[in-house]
Formats: structure tokens, C-alpha cells, sequence
């Protein structure tokens, strides 16, 4: 049904799209937690730093990331150097790229949950002998489970989506950075392509839908579970 | 164990300011709303970090600032339980119980928890999730989840405030089993004199962060010199007494007190059991000479002990009748016309039908 140079680019956009999500959701947690709960002087600035790429251009993001997490940038220098990392022109360039992208989202959804979970639950839980860290992991998480889980939904449409910030960081290499809104891109830029470019986005509209419905199922079994009903 | 409470600590425009000591068993932390007995629970437990506080349960000094030592709420063993439940919705009744025993260091028996559990009528609800549950089952699940992580100390902070009279009237012989079954001193927070009447043995009276009066339930109650008590309409003592038969021709019960025997209509006690039973002083008459041919059962001796304005045309009485203490609310005209003094000898007058029992009849 699909040509191996499609495969390629729709598995490639999966891989992308599930490692920036899962990359991120630790961090993401941790910001909403320091959103939601902290209250410290800068803490605007943090909130205004983590919400920047839903409001830049994604050209801007791109470009930034180049910059910093390029093989000249200082960030992507350290990175390789000590940890072997290297995002330039990889494919974990463009996992970093969108996770970058979703961060907003993901953070914005876990943080309403978390603004929502009973601070009184919380202190139940210490009178009963736990510790900070254990409240959180034994009430709060479970607690902001259905924030998590659409907060994960909405990143990794993002993710799927990316591609103003994608193409400007590590540019459109099929196989290593040619994601499916790359590859359909690339396609209408070909004469005598429409036909690729079609299958392309069918395939593009049925991901999506398919998200979209597992996310309303997970978010409705998470709310029936933390409800206790 | 005894529970020892210094504290000063400054809220805005509020001040608490108390010293006081509880002994074992049930002390009622007593005041309006806004007198501070909520911030005092919350210092107990550690979920509010007092300016200035010396608090020790037993040997354990859990804060003293002026040593640098505070101990955080997890480590404090104290159980508490909320006017709301705050049951952990995604969990199960079991749960729920279990929560605190994950992280209790000296585990009690399991066949202690199954007495609890059984003590607080709840295991058909193991199962079930805390949203299935009345208002009443949950709280009962709260006080045995805060039970059971062995707690040195249970504070419970108006626990049936937000319970129908119905529950609470359910929820209170729990209580009260708690009370004399378990072997720790439990702080009870409340506004309600039923409440406080039926389960405190001793009180501790808060007015707008400092201590009012403290002592034993009966003799803080009968306290003249206490507006908080004086002005309510129910104002009474708390009368100790033993079940001795019961009339079933009459309906009537008659009760053995210290200062003699009393009438009242017909308990459902077995004989030979304790009650507490409630005599609000509006219900009291005085009289200098021995009452005749009256239809008041139950005639007291005594002498006055002490004299208080309870409001602009009312005075209130208290009266020693061989070691039990009585209020009675009289006129200050009638306080006058009988010359009533501290150290008068009088007979009270104790109608039959005033007896309700504490636990329904204040509230």
C-alpha cells in the first residue's frame, strides 16, 4: 500500500513524535509542579520561557535550536563532548525539535490537573506517615493521571504535526530527518507527485483520528478512576 | 501519655496564645468558630509551623522553636482526622486503611485491625471505593485509616460537623467505644455542647485564641464566671449516673447520682449501666425550704458554691449536691427576694421531663 521511502517517513515520525513525548514528560511534570505549586519571584518569567514556542514562529524555535544544539552550539558541543549526544541533522535533532514544540501543551495540561487535585488530599497523606516525595507519587500522580494522559495526547499531536522547527534545525534528510509533514511537503514540491502527497496525508488524517479517539477513551477511563466511582 | 501545648502564634490580625496540658483519654478542644482551635490542631499535627510553640506527646517533643526543633508532619505519628473525609478517591476502602501502614515503622497486629475494622462496622465496605460511600461510612473509614498507622495521638477536628444529625447519631457510639477502647489520649475539636458533653472528659475552652478555662468536662461546665456557657439556652451539667430500674407501668427510669436518686422517662440503658445525662438550668427551681406535695420528682439538697449574671434578667446558680454539680437559671429578681448567696443550703427542684440525654439534646 505504501512505498518503503513512505514507511519510512511515517515510522520515522512515530519514533520522533513517542520519544520527544516520552523524553519531555518527566520535565514537563516537574514545571507544572513548580507552576502550579511554587511561588517565588521569576516565576513569570519561567512560565513565560516555557510557553515561548507556542507564540515564536516555529521558523524562530528552529533557528534557536540551531544555534544552541547545533555542532557550533554551546549547548550541542557540551552534549556531544561529554554525553555523545548529537542532534545536528539527526533524527533526535527533530525529536528534540518537537518536544521543544509540545512542551506548552503537555505542561498546560498537566498543571490544570494538578491546580485541580485536593491540596487537603495531600495533607491527609502526610498525617499518615508519608513523605513529600511519597505523597506525590501515591496520591497526587495517580490523581493527575487523566491531565498526564492528555497532556501526552496533545504533545505528541504536536509532535506528529511539527515542522516549521523540524526543517529549520535538521533540515529534511529522508530516512534520518524526513518526517511525514516533511515528506508530504517535499511532495508538492515535485511535479507529478500529487498522488504520493495524497496517500501521504490520508495516512496523516488517520493517525490523528485514531489518537484522537484512544485519547478520549483513556481520558474518560482516567477521570472514572480518579472520581472512585 | 499526656499531650502538653505552649504555643503563641500570630495570623494576620489573629493571636493564639495558650498553654494547656491534656490528660489520657477524650479532651474536647471547645469554641465558637474562628477561636482558633483549628490552627491549634493544625500546630499539633505539623501541617502549620507555629512562631513560637513548645508541643510534646509524652516524652516526644514534636516542636520547640526556642530549641530549633520541628518535627515534620510524616513523622509525627499523629493521626487526624478532617471535618471532611479526605478519603483517597482512587483507591478502595482498603485500601484507604492501609495507606498509613506503608509507611508506620512499628506495625500494630492484623488482628488488631480486624477489631478496628469491626469496632468501626466497616468491613462490607472493603472493597468499595470512597465515592460509593454515605457521608457517614466515610468518615467512619477516616477514623479508622487514621487509626490504624498507630498513631500516639488522634486529633479529630469537628469530625460530624458536616454529618446529618442522623449519621452523627450513628457515628458517636464509635466514638465513644474509641474512647475507652484505645489507649491513646485524643484531642476533639468542637462547637457542639452534645458532642462535648457525651464524649469529653476533660475541656479546654478556647475565646479568640486564648484559654477561657480548663478541667475536668463537669466541673468547667458548671462554671458561672463563663459567658460562653452561661448565655446559651442549653446550659446544664453533665450528671454521672447508674441505671437502677426500670418502671415500665410509668415509663420512667430511675437513675442513682451522687447526690441521690433521679426520675427520668424511660432509657433503653440495661440496669446497672453508666449514662451521662444533661440538666439544663432553665429546668432547675430553687427553693430555701423543703418542697411538699409538688409534682417534681426529684428534689436535690445542696449548697451554692457560686453566683453569675448569665444575661440582662437572669442569674445562673451553681450548686454542690454532695460533690455533683448543678446549674440552675433563676430570675436576679428571684436571686435577690431569696437572698441566694455562696454557702446557702437550698433544695433543687429537678423536673423528670427535663432529662434529655446528653447526645441528643443540646444540639
Amino acid at each position: 500500500m505504501l512505498s518503503p521511502d513512505e514507511w519510512t517517513a511515517l515510522s520515522l515520525s512515530l519514533r520522533v513524535a513517542a520519544v520527544a513525548v516520552l523524553a519531555s514528560l518527566p520535565f514537563a511534570v516537574l514545571a507544572a509542579y513548580l507552576l502550579a505549586r511554587w511561588r517565588f519571584p521569576g516565576i513569570v518569567v519561567i512560565d513565560g520561557l516555557i510557553h515561548l514556542p507556542l507564540t515564536l514562529p516555529p521558523v524562530v524555535t528552529g533557528y534557536l535550536l540551531l544555534l544552541s544544539f547545533g555542532t557550533q552550539g554551546f549547548a550541542g558541543r557540551f552534549l556531544a563532548e561529554h554525553l555523545g549526544i548529537v542532534f545536528a541533522f539527526r533524527w533526535t535533532g527533530a525529536a528534540l525539535a518537537a518536544a521543544v514544540m509540545g512542551f506548552p501543551l503537555m505542561v498546560r495540561a498537566i498543571r490544570l490537573s494538578l491546580e485541580a487535585v485536593d491540596p487537603r488530599l495531600e495533607e491527609a497523606a502526610s498525617t499518615l506517615g508519608a513523605r513529600p516525595l511519597w505523597v506525590f507519587a501515591t496520591v497526587t500522580l495517580p490523581l493527575i493521571g487523566p491531565g498526564i494522559v492528555s497532556g501526552i495526547i496533545l504533545a505528541f499531536a504536536r509532535a506528529m504535526g511539527e515542522f516549521g522547527a523540524t526543517i529549520t534545525f535538521v533540515s529534511n534528510i529522508p530516512g534520518e530527518t524526513q518526517t511525514l509533514a516533511s515528506a508530504i511537503y517535499t511532495y508538492t514540491q515535485m511535479p507529478g507527485a500529487d498522488a504520493q502527497a495524497l496517500r501521504l496525508t490520508a495516512v496523516a488524517v488517520a493517525v490523528s483520528m485514531v489518537a484522537l479517539i484512544a485519547s478520549e477513551w483513556l481520558a474518560r477511563r482516567g477521570r472514572k478512576r480518579a472520581s472512585g466511582a | 501519655m499526656t499531650l502538653q501545648v505552649d504555643i503563641r502564634h500570630r495570623q494576620g490580625d489573629f493571636e493564639l496564645r495558650l498553654t494547656f496540658e491534656s490528660p489520657q483519654g477524650l479532651t474536647a478542644l471547645f469554641g465558637q468558630s474562628g477561636s482558633g482551635k483549628t490552627t491549634l490542631v493544625r500546630a499539633i499535627a505539623g501541617l502549620l509551623r507555629p512562631q513560637q510553640a513548645r508541643i510534646a506527646v509524652g516524652e516526644t517533643v514534636l516542636v520547640d522553636t526556642a530549641a530549633g526543633r520541628f518535627v515534620p508532619t510524616h513523622r509525627r505519628r499523629i493521626g487526624y482526622v478532617f471535618q471532611e473525609p479526605r478519603l483517597f478517591p482512587h483507591l478502595t476502602v482498603r485500601q484507604n486503611l492501609g495507606y498509613g501502614r506503608w509507611f508506620a515503622a512499628d506495625r500494630g497486629a492484623a488482628a488488631d485491625d480486624a477489631r478496628l475494622v469491626e469496632m468501626l462496622d466497616i468491613g462490607p465496605l472493603l472493597t468499595r471505593h470512597p465515592g460509593g460511600l454515605s457521608g457517614g461510612e466515610r468518615q467512619r473509614v477516616a477514623i479508622g485509616r487514621a487509626l490504624l498507622c498507630a498513631p500516639r495521638l488522634l486529633l479529630m477536628d469537628e469530625p460530624l460537623s458536616q454529618i446529618d444529625a442522623t449519621r452523627k447519631a450513628e457515628i458517636l457510639p464509635y466514638i465513644e467505644r474509641l474512647r475507652d477502647e484505645i489507649k491513646i489520649p485524643i484531642v476533639y475539636v468542637s462547637h457542639a455542647l452534645d458532642e462535648v458533653v457525651r464524649l469529653a472528659g476533660h475541656l479546654v475552652c478556647i475565646g479568640d485564641g486564648r484559654l477561657l478555662a480548663t478541667g475536668p468536662t463537669a466541673a468547667v461546665l458548671t462554671r458561672t464566671d463563663l459567658p460562653m456557657f452561661a448565655r446559651r439556652p442549653d446550659a446544664g451539667a453533665v450528671v454521672a449516673a447508674e441505671v437502677m430500674t426500670h418502671d415500665a407501668h410509668y415509663r420512667l427510669t430511675r437513675l442513682r447520682c451522687a447526690a441521690g436518686d433521679l426520675w427520668v422517662p424511660q432509657l433503653d440503658h440495661a440496669v446497672g449501666s453508666q449514662v451521662n445525662v444533661w440538666v439544663r438550668a432553665q429546668d432547675v427551681t430553687l427553693a430555701l425550704q423543703a418542697p411538699q406535695e409538688i409534682s417534681a420528682l426529684n428534689v436535690l439538697t445542696g449548697t451554692i458554691t457560686s453566683i453569675g449574671r448569665a444575661d440582662d434578667s437572669t442569674a445562673m446558680v451553681a450548686l454542690d449536691c454532695n460533690g455533683l454539680s448543678l446549674l440552675a437559671r433563676v430570675t436576679r429578681l428571684s436571686a435577690e427576694r431569696l437572698q441566694l448567696r455562696p454557702g446557702l443550703s437550698v433544695h433543687a427542684l429537678v423536673k423528670s421531663v427535663s432529662f434529655p440525654l446528653a447526645g441528643n439534646a443540646a444540639a
